[in-house]
Formats: C-alpha cells, sequence, structure tokens
C-alpha cells in the first residue's frame, strides 16, 4: 500500500479528483437535462413532447452522477458531508423536492389522462427550475464560505440566476443538436440568449472568489501562477466569442456541425469548473476542512479505490453505449 | 418537539415513502425478465403484451423509487451527520458499491429496456431487462448490509469514538444479513404478485379479459401461494436470529415485561410504556416459550432486564413494536388464505384464472397493496424495533442527529409529506387509470404521445 508514499495523503487527493470529476460530469449531463425543463415554458406542446425525448433515455443516469458525488463526499469526506449539508438544509431540501418532481412528472406527464399532463409539464418545469436554482445558490454559498449572511444569500441569488442561465444555456445547445427545422432554430434563439447569463455567471464567480479569500486571491494573482494560469480566462473568453459568431450562422446546411455548441459550451464548463477546483484545493469545506483533514480512513477508502478503479470505466462504458443506441435525432418514445 | 423527534418523523416519512417503490420493482424486474424470457421461448404475443403493460408500471414505480432515495441519500448528511462521521468507515463504502455497482446499471440499462425495443436487437433488449433486475436485486443487497450491519455490527473496532473496519466479510456476511435479505426480497415478491393479481382482477372484473391478462394473473396467484409459506418460514427464522442478537426488540414484539419461564404467546394487549404493564391481556399460556425456545418452559427475556440501574431505558417504546408486528404477521396469514383459496378453485374447477368466482377476484383487487401494509409493518417492527440503538450497541439515534433548528426540520416535513401524499394517490390512481385504459383496448404503448392532432381519442373526464 506504500507504493506510492503515504496512502493519508495520495488517497484523499485521488478521491477529491473522483468527486470533482462526478460533480463536473453531473453538471455537464444534468446540467443539459435540466436546462431542457427550465426552457419548458417557451415551447409548445408538440415540441416539449420532442424537448422530453431528448432527454428520456438519459435523465435517470446523469443524475446517477450527483448521487455518486454526494456518495463519494459521504464516504470520503464524511465530516465535510455533514458540515456542508446542514449549512445548506434549506436549498438541499428545495432542491430534493424540485427533483422528486420533475423525476416523477416524466413518468406522469405520459401516463396520467390527457388532461392532466398540463400540469405535469408544468411541475416538471417547476421542478427543473427549483432544482436548478437551489444549485446555484448553494454555489454562491458554497464560494462564500457557506456563513448565512444577507450579503452572502444575496450572492446566492444571484448565482442560483446565472446558474439556471447557464443550465439553459447548455440545455438549449443539447436541444440543437437533438432537433431539426423549427425548434431546431428556436434552440439557437434560447442559446443566444443563455449565453449572456452564462458569461455573466462565470465571470461573477470568478471575480468574487478572490475577494472572499485572500488566500485564493494569491493562488491566482502572484508570480509565476498568474502566468501558467492565464490561458484559463483567456481560453474561456475566446470560445465565447467563438460561441456567439457560430450561433448567429446557425443552424448550418445540411444539419453539419450541430453538435458543436454543446461541445462549446461543455468545453466551457470544464474550463470554469476547472478553475474553481484550483481556487478551493485542499480545501473541501472552504477555509475550514481541507481534503486531507476531513478524509475516512485509508483502508475504508482503499476498499472504494479497488472497486473504483473496475467500475467506474465499466460505468462510462455503458453510457457511452446508451449515448451511441439513443444518437441522432429525437424522436416519438415509444414502449415497442 | 425537538428536532430529534422531527427529524426522526422526517427520515420515517422518507424511508415509509420511499420503501414502497422497490419493494415492487425488486421483484418486477425478474418478473418482466420472466414475462419476455417466455416470449422470447414461444413467440406468444401474450407474453409480450403482459411485459408491456408491466414495464409501465415498473418505470412508473422506479422514478418513485429514485427520487425518494436520492432525498434519502441526502439526509443522512442533512439530518444525521452523526452517523456518517461515526461509523462512516463502514457505511461509506457499502454505500458507494450500492451506488456504483446497482444504480448506474439499472439507470441507464433502464432507458434501453423502456426505449430501445425497436432500436436494439431483441437479445439486448432481453439482456438490458436482466441487467435492471440484477442492479435492481443489487441495491437492495447493498442497503440491506448496511441496514443489518447496523442491527448487528460486527468486523470492526472503535477508535477514538469512530468505527474502523477490520474484516469486511465479517460485515457483510453480518449474522442477521441473509435472514433480512431472504425476508425483504420474500417481500418484495410477494408484493409485486399481489399487485400484478390485483390489479390483473380488477382488468379482468372490467372487461379487459385479454390474453396477457390471464398469463399475468396466473404467475401472480402461482407466484403468490408458492412463496408465501416460504416468507412465514423465513419470517420464523429471522424472528430466532432477531431474539439471539437484539432481545429487547424481541420481547417488546411479544409485549412481554417481565423475565420469565413458560411465557405466554399474547394475542392481544395493549402495552403501556408508562406504567410498564399490558392491559387487557389475552394469550395462549406457554406458546412464545415454545415457539422461541421450542420447549414449553423455555426462559424468554424482558422489556425490564433492558432499563439500567439509574433508569435508562434500553429498549424500544413497546406499543409501536407490539401491534406493527402483529399487523404485519395479520396480513401475512391473510395472504396465505386468499392465494391458496385461489390455487384451490383454479385447480378444483381446472379453468385456470377462468375459473375464479367473482367474490375471489374481488378479494384479489382488495389485496392489491396488501404487500405495502405487511411491508411497512414489518419494517417499522424491526427499525422501531432497533430504538434507542441507531447501530446496536455503538451509538444512539440521540447522537447521531444534526444540530438543524426545529423549525427548519419542520417546515421540510410538511414539505414532504405534501409531496409524498400527493404523489402517491397520483401514483394508484395512474395505475387503476392504465388498468382501465388498456381494459378499453386503447393503445397505451406512447410514452410521450405523438401530439394532440394524431391522438384521435378523447378521454373521457375520470
Amino acid at each position: 500500500m506504500n507504493y506510492f508514499g503515504d496512502p493519508a495523503v495520495w488517497l484523499p487527493f485521488v478521491f477529491a479528483g473522483l468527486m470533482g470529476l462526478s460533480i463536473l460530469i453531473y453538471v455537464v449531463l444534468d446540467g443539459f437535462d435540466l436546462g431542457v425543463g427550465v426552457l419548458f415554458p417557451f415551447a409548445d406542446d408538440e415540441e416539449k413532447d420532442r424537448m422530453i425525448a431528448s432527454i428520456g433515455p438519459f435523465w435517470d443516469a446523469n443524475e446517477t452522477w450527483l448521487v455518486l458525488a454526494v456518495g463519494l463526499m459521504l464516504v470520503a469526506f464524511p465530516a465535510a458531508h455533514g458540515e456542508i449539508l446542514t449549512a445548506l438544509y434549506l436549498p438541499v431540501a428545495i432542491m430534493l423536492i424540485g427533483l422528486i418532481l420533475r423525476g416523477v412528472a416524466f413518468e406522469f406527464r405520459a401516463k396520467a389522462p390527457a388532461p392532466q399532463k398540463t400540469l405535469w409539464n408544468n411541475l416538471f418545469f417547476a421542478g427543473s427550475l427549483m432544482t436548478a436554482l437551489s444549485q446555484g445558490f448553494m454555489l454562491g454559498m458554497y464560494v462564500m464560505g457557506l456563513d448565512w449572511t444577507w450579503a452572502h444569500a444575496g450572492f446566492g441569488v444571484l448565482t442560483a440566476a446565472f446558474l439556471t442561465v447557464g443550465y439553459s444555456f447548455i440545455g438549449a445547445t443539447w436541444v440543437i443538436h437533438k432537433t431539426d427545422e423549427y425548434l431546431q432554430r428556436k434552440a439557437v434563439d434560447w442559446a443566444k440568449g443563455g449565453i449572456w447569463g452564462l458569461v455573466l455567471g462565470i465571470g461573477a464567480i470568478s471575480v468574487a472568489t478572490p475577494f472572499v479569500s485572500a488566500r485564493i486571491f494569491d493562488k491566482w494573482f502572484s508570480w509565476p501562477e498568474a502566468v501558467y494560469l492565464a490561458p484559463l480566462p483567456i481560453l474561456s473568453g475566446l470560445l465565447v466569442v467563438w460561441l456567439w459568431v457560430m450561433l448567429r450562422k446557425m443552424p448550418f446546411a445540411g444539419d453539419r456541425l450541430s453538435w458543436l455548441p454543446f461541445a462549446a459550451a461543455t468545453a466551457l464548463w470544464v474550463m470554469a469548473f476547472g478553475g474553481m477546483a484550483y481556487s478551493f484545493y485542499p480545501y473541501v469545506v472552504p477555509e475550514k476542512l481541507t481534503i486531507y483533514a476531513a478524509a475516512s480512513a485509508p483502508e475504508s477508502l482503499f476498499i472504494i479505490l479497488i472497486g473504483t478503479c473496475i467500475v467506474l470505466p465499466t460505468i462510462i462504458g455503458y453510457t457511452i453505449l446508451a449515448y451511441t443506441i439513443f444518437r441522432g435525432k429525437a424522436t416519438e418514445l415509444r414502449y415497442d | 418537539m425537538d428536532t430529534l423527534i422531527l427529524s426522526r418523523m422526517q427520515f420515517a416519512a422518507n424511508i415509509s415513502f420511499h420503501i414502497l417503490f422497490p419493494t415492487i420493482t425488486i421483484a418486477l424486474g425478474w418478473v418482466l425478465l420472466f414475462f419476455k424470457i417466455r416470449f422470447n421461448q414461444t413467440g406468444q404475443e401474450r407474453w409480450m403484451e403482459a411485459y408491456r403493460f408491466w414495464v409501465k408500471i415498473f418505470a412508473l414505480s422506479f422514478a418513485m423509487g429514485v427520487v425518494s432515495g436520492i432525498t434519502m441519500s441526502f439526509q443522512f448528511g442533512t439530518n444525521w451527520p452523526g452517523f456518517m462521521e461515526t461509523v462512516g468507515n463502514i457505511a461509506g463504502p457499502l454505500l458507494a458499491y450500492e451506488i456504483m455497482t446497482a444504480f448506474f446499471l439499472e439507470a441507464v440499462f433502464l432507458g434501453i429496456m423502456l426505449f430501445g425495443f425497436s432500436r436494439v436487437p431483441n437479445w439486448l433488449h432481453t439482456i438490458a431487462t436482466f441487467l435492471v433486475a440484477f442492479g435492481t436485486m443489487m441495491s437492495a443487497f447493498w442497503i440491506i448490509v448496511l441496514n443489518s450491519w447496523m442491527h448487528t455490527p460486527q468486523g470492526f473496532e472503535m477508535i477514538d469514538g469512530v468505527a474502523h473496519a477490520t474484516d469486511w466479510s465479517a460485515i457483510i456476511f453480518n449474522p442477521s444479513m441473509p435472514y433480512r435479505f431472504a425476508h425483504m426480497v420474500l417481500a418484495s415478491f410477494l408484493t409485486c404478485s399481489f399487485l400484478i393479481a390485483g390489479i390483473s382482477a380488477f382488468r379482468w372484473l372490467i372487461g379487459g379479459r385479454t390474453a396477457g391478462v390471464r398469463v399475468a394473473m396466473k404467475t401472480a396467484i402461482v407466484a403468490a401461494a408458492l412463496l408465501i409459506p416460504v416468507q412465514i418460514l423465513v419470517g420464523d427464522m429471522h424472528g430466532l436470529n432477531t431474539k439471539e442478537y437484539q432481545p429487547a426488540k424481541v420481547a417488546a414484539m411479544e409485549g412481554h415485561w417481565e423475565t420469565a419461564s413458560g411465557v405466554p404467546l399474547i394475542l392481544f394487549a395493549i402495552p403501556d410504556d408508562e406504567a410498564r404493564e399490558n392491559r387487557f391481556e389475552i394469550g395462549i399460556p406457554k406458546l412464545a416459550s415454545f415457539i422461541l425456545t421450542h420447549d414449553w418452559d423455555g426462559e424468554l427475556k424482558g422489556l425490564n432486564d433492558f432499563v439500567t440501574e439509574d433508569g435508562e431505558i434500553l429498549h424500544p417504546r413497546v406499543a409501536p413494536v407490539f401491534w406493527s408486528f402483529r399487523v404485519m404477521v395479520g396480513t401475512g396469514v391473510l395472504m396465505l388464505v386468499v392465494s391458496w383459496a385461489a390455487i384451490g378453485m383454479m385447480m378444483w374447477r381446472k379453468r385456470g384464472v377462468e375459473g375464479l368466482p367473482k367474490p375471489m377476484l374481488y378479494a384479489l383487487v382488495g389485496m392489491s397493496f396488501s404487500g405495502w401494509l405487511a411491508t411497512l409493518a414489518g419494517w417499522y417492527t424491526t427499525e422501531i424495533g432497533r430504538q434507542p440503538w441507531l447501530v446496536q450497541g455503538v451509538m444512539t439515534t440521540k447522537q447521531a442527529v444534526a444540530d438543524v433548528p426545529a423549525p427548519m426540520v419542520l417546515s421540510t416535513l410538511i414539505a414532504y409529506l405534501a409531496v409524498y401524499v400527493a404523489l402517491l394517490a397520483a401514483y394508484i390512481f395512474v395505475i387503476f387509470y392504465l388498468a382501465r385504459k388498456m381494459s378499453r383496448g386503447e393503445d397505451i404503448g406512447t410514452r410521450v404521445a405523438p401530439s394532440p392532432a394524431a391522438q384521435p381519442r378523447a378521454i373521457p373526464a375520470e
């Protein structure tokens, strides 16, 4: 067990990495299907069915990445798990009720009598909105160090709005890829609207984070780190400009490059997430608890790591299989 | 009310709501696989018809189970942080394995199982059905390993108040796990059997007498009749195991206050926790001793043995355990009577389910959700029976609770309850709605209705 040095050092690091990876996969994957839910009111009934069809086979597995992320935090950093979740008690409850409502709405809207379908459509929207807003609020509170003051809650409200718009942006890019004709053109418009929320959101967090903590400020604005890190904001900026130019011309003839906005949106999120991870490392509860102090016993982490090394590639493998089976434009979902 | 009792109520509400749906899906996955394999073997459309109807109920139940399960995984942190901080080294890996080996498997292949029929080859669809059933079973396995360990913990040592694993095979194969797992899986098969039998009988009664309804009803009745005696046997073995490891729980189930020999089996009583005695007790002399020790004069421990010298009570409240146990056993006996009567009628008249008289069909409809009743009652018996311990002998429930203001817990409790009650009503309504719609011969093959224009049949207001 000592081949790679002290397991009490590298195991927490590995698990922080795994947790970060699941959160990242979660915000990209569930981000787009939550976004589709947030965009629901802008679509007519027929479009709603197609939008649901574009995420129907995926949403459940997408959401499981959240369970994995929280599960990993719970197993690897139990003290942090308790501290973060009790501090965020109310937004977590709102998110959970949101997840419940939208999760069951998928099934009920298709099975309940037709007159009730509108109700379940509305609940699907409401649930998606509650989930996105509360996740954004939690992100803001986390960045601010999990203290409940008016100023921090205010920042939380701001990030709640931005993350929701950000989700709707990636949701729109997903709809661009999975649909065609009128709905696709509509989705391009949604994406053009959503991109501003994304830019403002990433900007707000990037600006706010260093000013909350002198430690994070030093991490970003000291020589030579600032130079190594410069590509992150610069690349993000270029990507946004490029996305904007592309979206103005889309959709291209023959549906060429319809996957591109989604890929670009994903790249943006990866960079934003990387920046955050860099800022907060080695803390898991900002400025209070490091991953090393919060980590579980090495022997327990080791047991999970062995399983993870086998299981995680398998999960990724059959996730890819599912996305391959349901590739192409979303059509009506049928059981037979 | 303080945070502890509110948090307990909230967790009880969550788990009670959650457990209803895995109880259906654990077995229903295998039943669907059975339908699918029969279809593959025989090519008879009736098996596929049964599959198509019940896969919808599966999808609905699965979604309900997933979302309520996510709620529970978060509540470990929001309401019971002490639990993970104390036994996280053991509970953590078990939960992680549940997520990694079960949740993803179910979630990914469910999509293929539901919507992939026309997109993948038949064999892959059958495999997807198998993997979903297998994943659901794995999920049940891991969570019951953890739950059983909390009842009969072993394979660990306490260092500075934190549990550290010393022997994983002892943790996983803890003494009550095999009984608990078998009891739960059988409970699921019985719940599922009575649901299928009840809903099929309902469809039969309102005129939906298709071949698919017939095979589903027959499968369910035969499964119920075969499994209920097995369940009674396993339940008895589970009880003996509990007597060995959690004698306080058994004493509460039986309603015995004093340690004594030749103890009667109490059929009816009103246990009074304040006065520490039973009122209106009716019992059969010496029978409890005989059942639990196989000796008419065997000695059984009473509840008064679980009170420390300074008056701390280390046994559960008696009345809820005593009563929920009787509800479970009573429901089980009713299941035995109804399923055997149905089998008897089918064999006597030699006409399969067509030989069932109307009163029998009504009885089956009435029993549609009997499995839920028995499972919940059994769950309360075992979980309330564990109190005041959260992990038997290691930590109490009180030690795990979060320091969250009581009004906050109350507000979320009310919100959850409102959502749960509404969803449960919607769930039951939709099952019967689908059954009625199917019986009218309408196509419910689409999950997402194509468009209002393409859906010519107006559905009458219900």
